[in-house]
């Protein structure tokens, strides 16, 4: 270590346990905020969730189509870009790999689509597999619009910024592209436990 | 690295780091940095905060702090650090929540607490660049005491180069005060804030609670979604 701050110590070590928490990252017990732009609020009759782009058919599922889908529950860590982490957060949803079912397809990444214009970028590969959901719930309770209800994506592996709120599709692509925050800086992967919260990480 | 030339006690709670940061590449009114606390076990804290400087006054970047009690790096750069200590730095992030003098339109700025502090970037920029985008700043603060930058907002806005400050007082008020003495709501922003129809840019950070209530009625007076950006802090930012 180069450089250490003069006189600074830092929490008790013991409150993280080091296999649970990424670098740079600290746990919260709440539930922190953060998007761009207002809290959209999309009515459930006019919600739709679609897979578009590089499939033969694009699908779509209106809310009561999507709620029937069988879902599941998902105990994870998330962790934020902004350095916050949640342990064991407790989420309902349905897995991506429900969504793409017997879709064929050459693409190898997916953009994900939400209410506001908001984009983000991921590998195919890190969608499926039981890596990722769309989630309905959260603690119990429907998923709050200022976290990203009435649906968000869940992919817990990621920061949490790949999980976009408000989510209302999946655009298959051949080529990777930036989504929102990857246009403004942010690493276009987002693996907390490589710290890659920047392009140039 | 940057070199803590200057300690500025903003409010009881709030304080000015000013830092040479002789490599810094220069940033826009808006944008933030990480700061990066080592403990000499290697054990590292890192926070966002926000640049309250022009990037005009680079390489001289201002961080305004305040101080979150239960915190961990906010104590250290309130009680801890001196002037004459470095603080390791990295950025600037973020190039969504900016604002530049060449931007289109009126510009509101709504601020909650220390979420002034991107905003007083912007306000400086505009002063540094003898801008003349008619601008207004609604700014909530509990009390007299805890405004940010109370001086130097009077004494921009009394430049009359078309920047007004409005403020609004939640906690307690002075004798005599004759101003706001509540949460920002609807119809404060109608009066104080610029029409639909003129598409003033609107740039809204504070509390979460703050910047969910300003931006939803401000998208339901009529502005579009797209001219409102947030930027929300919690008391977790420690």
């Amino acid at each position: 270590m180069s450089f250490v701050s003069r006189a600074f110590r830092g929490r008790p070590r013991e409150r993280a346990p080091a296999d649970r928490l990424p670098p740079g990252q600290y746990v919260v017990g709440d539930f922190p905020v953060l998007s761009a732009g207002p809290t959209p609020r999309t009515p459930l009759t006019a919600w739709t969730f679609s897979i578009t782009g590089e499939v033969d058919e694009p699908r779509r599922w209106t809310w009561d189509e999507f709620r029937k889908l069988p879902s599941e529950t998902i105990t994870r860590d998330i962790h934020c870009v902004t350095k916050w982490s949640k342990l064991d957060s407790v989420w309902e949803g349905v897995s991506v790999d429900t969504l793409l079912e017997g879709i064929e397809t050459s693409a190898e990444y997916v953009m994900a689509f939400s209410d506001g214009g908001y984009t983000t970028n991921l590998p195919l590969a890190d969608v499926t597999g039981g890596k990722a959901w769309v989630a309905f719930a959260f603690g119990g309770a429907p998923l709050e619009p200022e976290h990203g209800g009435p649906a968000r994506l869940l992919v817990p592996h990621l920061y949490f910024w790949k999980s976009a709120k408000w989510v209302r599709g999946l655009r298959l692509m051949s080529e990777d592209e930036p989504g929102f925050w990857e246009t403004y800086g942010y690493h276009m992967y987002g693996d907390p436990w490589q710290e890659q919260r920047y392009s140039c990480d | 690295m940057g070199r803590v030339t200057r300690r500025v006690t903003e409010t009881p709670r709030v304080l000015t780091l000013v830092l040479a940061v002789p490599d810094w590449p220069g940033h826009r009114a808006g944008q933030h940095v990480d700061v990066r606390l080592t403990a000499d076990d290697g054990y590292q804290a890192q926070r966002s905060y926000s640049i309250a400087s022009a990037p005009e006054d680079s390489p001289r970047v201002a961080l305004t702090i305040e101080r979150i009690d239960d915190g961990e790096v906010s104590p250290y750069l309130v009680d801890v650090l001196a002037e004459g200590d470095q603080l390791e730095l990295r950025g600037p992030i973020g190039g969504y929540f900016v604002w530049d003098v060449d931007a289109s339109g009126p510009l509101l700025l709504v601020a909650g607490g220390s979420g002034i502090c991107p905003l007083m970037a912007m306000i400086r920029h505009r002063a540094a660049r003898q801008s003349r985008v008619p601008t207004r700043l609604l700014y909530s603060s509990h009390s007299l005491e805890d405004v940010i930058y109370k001086h130097e907002l009077d004494r921009l806005a009394g430049r009359g180069d078309g920047l007004e400050v409005i403020h609004t007082l939640t906690r307690s008020r002075p004798q005599g005060w004759s101003g706001y003495s509540r949460r920002i709501d609807r119809e404060m922003l109608a009066e104080v804030g610029f029409a639909p129809e003129q598409r003033p840019l609107c740039m809204v950070c504070g509390p979460t609670p703050l910047v969910e209530a300003v931006a939803n009625a401000l998208v339901e007076s009529g502005h579009p979604a797209d001219r409102v950006k947030t930027e929300r802090f919690g008391p977790t930012g420690g």
